[in-house]
């Protein structure tokens, strides 16, 4: 097997492009994703508009004013504003590709807010206008876009409740107003019941006014227990509920982690599948085969130096990658042993698979394509949250990811870059057992190479 | 040489060798024997079972029925195109093989193959950047690296031109003088008559005739005009 290695080694150092490539590949990879999720998410381009007029976004609401003109800079804090000034400019721009979207605040919006929370009646609307050329590009920014809307919206509303909820007790509780810069004080609910008590007390026992009064302050009592109950209420409208997560696992993967690890196992595969399957489908291209096989070297000595040699130097290239990464995203270096351990396990399990497609194949180029083709599907397969799915296909997903080692390798890289559960004893031993099932398909695929 | 042959031990003999193909018979009890320095062509029509029966002597399939036996030395096996790899250089190809054949000392092995097949200028030359003529020639040279008894070789010849053809006979010529058995396929009957001491005359996986070239264009009644006419005619005479 070692001269085979030397000569493969030989061939592979007369391929500069195909080992530029192999090397290259993975640095670049983990290059663009180290920045891709290194990097803060962009902030896209939207034109803005508000037509409401200076001086004029305040609305009333009992004793207080609200500004909502404030509440715009909200929105900028996930968009990149350019302000226009009219709507046709920012028509121009989306148009034009300048800005991705336009927000139009229109200049009736004070008021449509001011019916709403005076009478109920209303529909404050803000325009936003998209450019319908990227699909892509679209759904970010009306993601950013709305998201941010709903915040400002609940914002707007927390403080209206907030306003609604001091006059309430104001009303209840008595106070200070101010009305065109004087103050006056108010005697509040609760004040005037106890002033009334006193003065029904004061009254002779068969006055007729006795009556009338204990009804007022029947109905005073009544309003401070109904204004009373009120105020919590309004209060908790504005933050109705309350998330309290709970994680019951242990650790947990972060999701840059989970990203990188993907992009790593990913690439193994790639390069694993396509030398394997291409070195071994080599050997038939050039008539070496039969001359190897008459007893030069046995058929499952081949094999086995086509799966470490693929294994070995996909391997190598993934811990270059996986380092590379570890720069922009958090991975254990403590574990390396494992990683070389996970590493050298998928390349090999991987190897056995691209020998089985090098067997059938036959032929360099076909067995290539065949390679890149399945790699795709397993991956992606793999992928599928098989919990966003049900019945029957469910089972078809779990049993496809089982029967290819694309999901036990991302389970024994995950582990063994971030430590996390489940552990990675399982996952090698399912990669072990794939790399043997698929040598021995590989042992009967090759014949047909003879 | 043939005269002589009774009298020496076999260097590759094929007793009752046949091998199916499911219901397909490509070899039907095939028996012959091979002696040192002997140069045997095996001929016949397409799908005469020649490369089968090749394969066969040199190991690569196993027969169905019947056995081969080889003498005391080994038995070196030379596919109709070259077995090589085309990135490696020629040094590199015969230092591989020899390494793989466990030949005692490679380097040794690989000076000498490149001394006889007169490429030691090109030695250091991708294979692929080769003449078809040259490429064949180290593909024979990697047949010859285990210094066989016997060199079987599936059509030599196939693919070359003239020129190339001529200085390939000079040297598998050559490897008879020094005492190796040469068995070889083809499809060309002149290079038959010109080069083989004996040939195997194939059809239908019956072997039909085993002899000299003189002695087939005895066997056929007439006199034909040469050696193809003749080897036609038996090959009509025997309802193939």
């Amino acid at each position: 097997m070692r001269w085979l290695l030397v000569k493969d080694f030989q061939i592979l150092r007369r391929s500069p492009l195909l080992v530029a490539l192999l090397v290259a590949y993975p640095i670049a990879l983990a290059l663009m994703i180290g920045f891709a999720l290194s990097s803060p998410p962009g902030k896209p381009k939207v034109a803005f508009l508000t037509e409401v007029p200076r001086g004029q976004g305040r609305i009333h609401l009992g004793s207080q004013d609200i500004n909502i003109s404030s509440y715009a800079k909200d929105l900028f804090a996930s968009i990149q504003p350019i302000v226009v000034h009219s709507r046709g400019e920012a028509i121009a721009d989306v148009r034009s590709g300048r800005a991705l979207a336009a927000v139009i605040v229109p200049a009736d919006i004070p008021q449509q807010i001011q019916s709403l929370v005076t009478s109920g009646v209303g529909t404050p609307t803000v325009q936003v206008i998209l450019n319908t050329n990227d699909p892509v590009e679209r759904q970010f920014a009306s993601q950013a876009i709305q998201a941010r809307l709903a915040q400002v919206e609940q914002a707007v509303s927390k403080q209206v409740l907030r306003v609604a909820v001091a006059d309430l007790q104001q009303v209840l509780n008595g106070g200070t107003i101010q009305f065109l810069g004087h103050g006056f004080r108010l005697l509040g609910l609760r004040s005037s019941s106890a002033l009334l008590q006193q003065a029904i007390t004061q009254l002779p026992a068969r006055s007729p006014l006795r009556s009338a009064l204990g009804r007022v302050v029947g109905f005073a009592d009544l309003a401070i227990q109904g204004l009373g109950f009120a105020s919590p209420v309004l209060g908790s409208i504005g933050t109705p509920l309350t998330v309290q997560q709970t994680q019951l696992a242990g650790k947990t993967t972060p999701a840059a982690t989970y990203a990188a690890t993907i992009s790593v196992i990913f690439s193994l595969m790639l390069v694993t599948m396509l030398l394997a399957a291409g070195m071994l489908a080599l050997e038939r291209e050039e008539h070496t085969f039969a001359r190897l096989a008459r007893g030069l070297v046995s058929p499952s000595a081949l094999l086995a130096e086509k799966v470490v040699l693929a294994g070995g130097c996909a391997a190598a290239a993934a811990l270059v990658m996986a380092g590379g990464i570890s720069i922009f995203v958090s991975l254990e270096w403590s574990r390396f042993p494992l990683w070389v351990v996970a590493l050298a396990l998928a390349g090999i399990a991987f190897g056995a698979l691209g020998v089985v497609i090098g067997g059938l194949a036959r032929e360099v180029r076909a067995a290539s394509l065949l390679a890149f083709m399945l790699s795709l599907p397993i991956a992606f397969i793999a992928l599928v949250p098989t919990s966003a799915v049900s019945g029957t296909l469910k089972s078809v997903l779990d049993t496809v990811a089982f029967v290819f080692p694309f999901k036990p390798a991302l389970d024994a890289a995950n582990n063994a870059f971030s430590g996390t559960a489940p552990g990675i004893g399982w996952p090698l031993l399912h990669l072990a057992g794939l790399a043997v099932v698929f040598g021995l398909l590989a042992r009967a695929a090759v014949r047909r190479l003879a | 040489m043939p005269a002589t042959a009774a009298t020496r031990p076999a260097t590759l003999a094929a007793r009752s060798v046949t091998k199916r193909f499911g219901d397909r018979t490509a070899l039907s009890a095939v028996s012959f024997e091979m002696y040192s320095g002997e140069l045997v062509a095996v001929i016949g029509p397409n799908g005469a079972g020649k490369t089968t029966l090749l394969s066969i002597l040199a190991g690569i399939q196993t027969p169905s029925g019947g056995e081969v036996s080889t003498g005391a030395g080994k038995v070196g096996w030379v596919p109709q195109q070259p077995a090589i790899y085309s990135k490696l250089s020629v040094t590199e190809n015969l230092r591989l093989f020899a390494r793989l054949e466990k030949v005692r000392d490679p380097d040794a092995a690989v000076e000498k193959m490149l001394e006889l097949t007169e490429l030691r200028d090109r030695a250091g030359d991708e294979v692929g950047s080769l003449s078809g003529g040259n490429q064949q020639r180290v593909n024979v040279a990697v047949g010859l690296l285990c210094e066989p008894a016997a060199l079987l070789l599936d059509e030599p010849s196939a693919s070359l031109d003239p020129r190339q053809r001529e200085r390939l006979w000079k040297f598998i010529g050559g490897l008879g003088g020094r005492g190796t058995t040469v068995a070889y396929s083809t499809h060309d009957v002149l290079e038959a008559e010109r080069y083989a001491d004996r040939v195997l005359v194939l059809a239908d996986g019956e072997l039909l005739f085993v002899g000299t070239p003189a002695e087939l264009e005895r066997a056929v009644g007439g006199s034909p005009r040469d050696f193809e006419v003749a080897f036609v005619r038996f090959l009509d005479e025997h309802g193939h």
